[in-house]
């Protein structure tokens, strides 16, 4: 019953503890949620879909750009220690550093439109991906190479019949945390000259003052992550079956 | 068929595998047993090519082994399926490496999963497999490329006795219809008598004894006389070397 109206359940939670806050605070910085679901409701056809499209394609092409990037270089990394040696150093060294500092240098790089801001989102989750990837491929065990190398399979056929699925499920994972991270990033990203987007929307709304079109805005890139967390699920169920098959019936539970 | 000559092995700078030299002819079967860390997996891995002799020889139908063999089966330790990967798809990655089509590759997928009573199954991934489905499928996937030579690490390890004594009535089967020769390391006295021709006795990275076992090959062995008989011999060797 939970597992199939989760989403659902999820929703009404959210619903009434935005109610509860509503009605003890009082004032209309909180919206009612009601008033805020009829206004999305109105406005999303003429008015937030071009922002969220615009938000969805910056979002998606980064993360593509990303996981080539990222999973290239993890694999690249993890397969061949000498090469671990030398570029994990500078994985590390760069990690950390706060990218988002850089969006000045990148406009003035790569102008003010969508590629400085999709450059942005790329170099922050590129390293949760490269970091993830690198260390799945260390950590399959060495035995699972034997057993493909005495079966007489290539090096790409290892790739793809051992390598690929065997990080798959831990990619999907950095996947998730890099829907989260690149939608904080995006919604930074489009308030610097920015006509489109739904970050820019919300910020815009916000300057006018229209709390109910401001948590309009919020609910339309809530229901963006949502929507790409279900699609990573869906990926998983459909390619990492395998992962699940074994505890199907669930876990006993602790005591 | 197997010729093995002097033979060194050393991890980093531990010597594991000790001078051994040994051969067995083709159909002939040898159990290698040995307590645990002696080097009865560095060996196997180097009859399966998976790791370079620096030391010694290996010869296979009188040519040197260098790397993997196609016609060299191995089973490992902990079976080395694929996890994600189904019974059949399992089975077939042999196949694919060879580039056989897939009207052939299905053809003999069928033909070996219904020879090891496992075409119920094929749609199953291993972890809804129990231990000796599981057994049966690696041995079903090295099997189906038709080897002249099966490698095996403590294949049946896991089994509980009954599931492992079906497993080794299953092996004997095999080899006695095809001819097949093969090498199997255990620490199991029984299994070592039931399946080896030849059995050596491994200790330290050395071979301390090698013995013939005249009974080989008799499906009711386990009940025989002989085969206590020769256990006991096994197990007094093997205590024997604990002394010196
Ligand atoms: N990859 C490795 N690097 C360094 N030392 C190793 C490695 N693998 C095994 N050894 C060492 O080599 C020795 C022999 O190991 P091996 O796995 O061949 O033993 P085994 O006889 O198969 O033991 P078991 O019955 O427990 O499987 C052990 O002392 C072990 O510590
Ligand atoms: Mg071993």
């Amino acid at each position: 019953m939970i597992k199939k109206f989760n989403t659902l359940w999820g929703v009404m939670i959210i619903f009434f503890s935005w109610l509860i806050s509503h009605q003890l605070i009082g004032s209309n910085i909180i919206p009612a949620p009601h008033v805020v679901a009829l206004n999305f409701i109105n406005i999303f056809y003429p008015i937030i879909l071009p922002h969220l499209f615009m938000s969805l394609l910056r979002i998606l092409v980064a993360i593509i750009i990303s996981l080539f990037l990222g999973v290239g270089l993890g694999l690249l990394i993890g397969m061949n220690n000498k090469l671990d040696l030398i570029i994990s150093p500078v994985v590390y060294l760069l990690y950390p550093v706060p990218k988002i500092a850089f969006l000045p240098v990148f406009m003035l790089l790569f102008g003010l439109g969508n590629s400085s801001k999709i450059i942005l989102i790329t170099v922050i989750v590129v390293f949760q991906i490269i970091v993830t990837t690198r260390d799945s491929v260390k950590a399959i065990s060495q035995e699972y190479f034997y057993s493909a190398s005495s079966l007489g399979l290539s090096g790409i056929q290892i790739y793809q019949h051992l390598v690929f699925p065997a990080i798959l499920p831990n990619i999907l994972t950095a996947l998730r945390i890099t829907v989260g991270t690149s939608i904080a990033v995006l919604f930074y990203t489009e308030n610097f000259a920015a006509k489109f987007g739904i970050g820019y929307f919300i910020m815009n709304s916000w300057s006018m003052v229209n709390y109910v079109e401001m948590f309009s805005g919020i609910v339309a890139l809530s229901l963006l992550g949502l929507a790409l967390f279900k699609l990573i699920d869906l990926l998983e169920d459909y390619f990492c079956y395998w992962v699940k098959a074994g505890n199907r019936e669930g876990r006993p539970e602790l005591r | 068929m197997l010729e093995v000559d002097s033979v060194n092995f050393s991890y980093q700078k531990e010597k594991v595998v000790k001078n051994i030299s040994f051969r067995i002819d083709s159909g002939e079967s040898c159990s290698i047993i040995g307590p645990s860390g002696c080097g009865k997996t560095t060996l196997l891995y180097l009859l399966a090519g998976l790791m370079p002799v620096k030391e010694g020889t290996i010869k296979i139908n009188d040519n040197k082994l260098v790397g993997i063999r196609p016609k060299s089966g191995v089973i490992l330790q902990n079976y080395g399926l694929f996890p994600w990967k189904n019974v059949y798809h399992n089975i077939e990655l042999g196949l694919l490496a060879r580039h056989t089509d897939r009207k052939m590759i299905e053809q003999k997928v069928k033909a070996v999963s219904s020879r090891l009573n496992i075409e119920d199954h094929l749609e199953k991934f291993p972890i809804e497999l129990s231990g000796g489905q599981r057994q049966r499928v690696a041995i079903a996937r090295t099997l189906v490329l038709s080897p002249d030579l099966l490698l095996m690490d403590e294949p049946f390890s896991a089994l509980d006795t009954l599931t492992r004594e079906e497993m080794q009535n299953l092996i004997l089967r095999i080899h006695n219809r095809d001819n097949l020769s093969f090498v199997i390391v255990t620490h199991n006295i029984e299994e070592a008598v039931f399946l080896g021709q030849k059995i050596a006795i491994m200790k330290n990275g050395k071979f301390t004894h090698w013995l013939d076992n005249p009974y080989f090959g008799e499906p009711d062995l386990r009940n025989r006389e002989e085969f206590f008989k020769i256990s006991r011999q096994l197990r007094r060797l093997m205590a024997e070397d604990d002394l010196l």
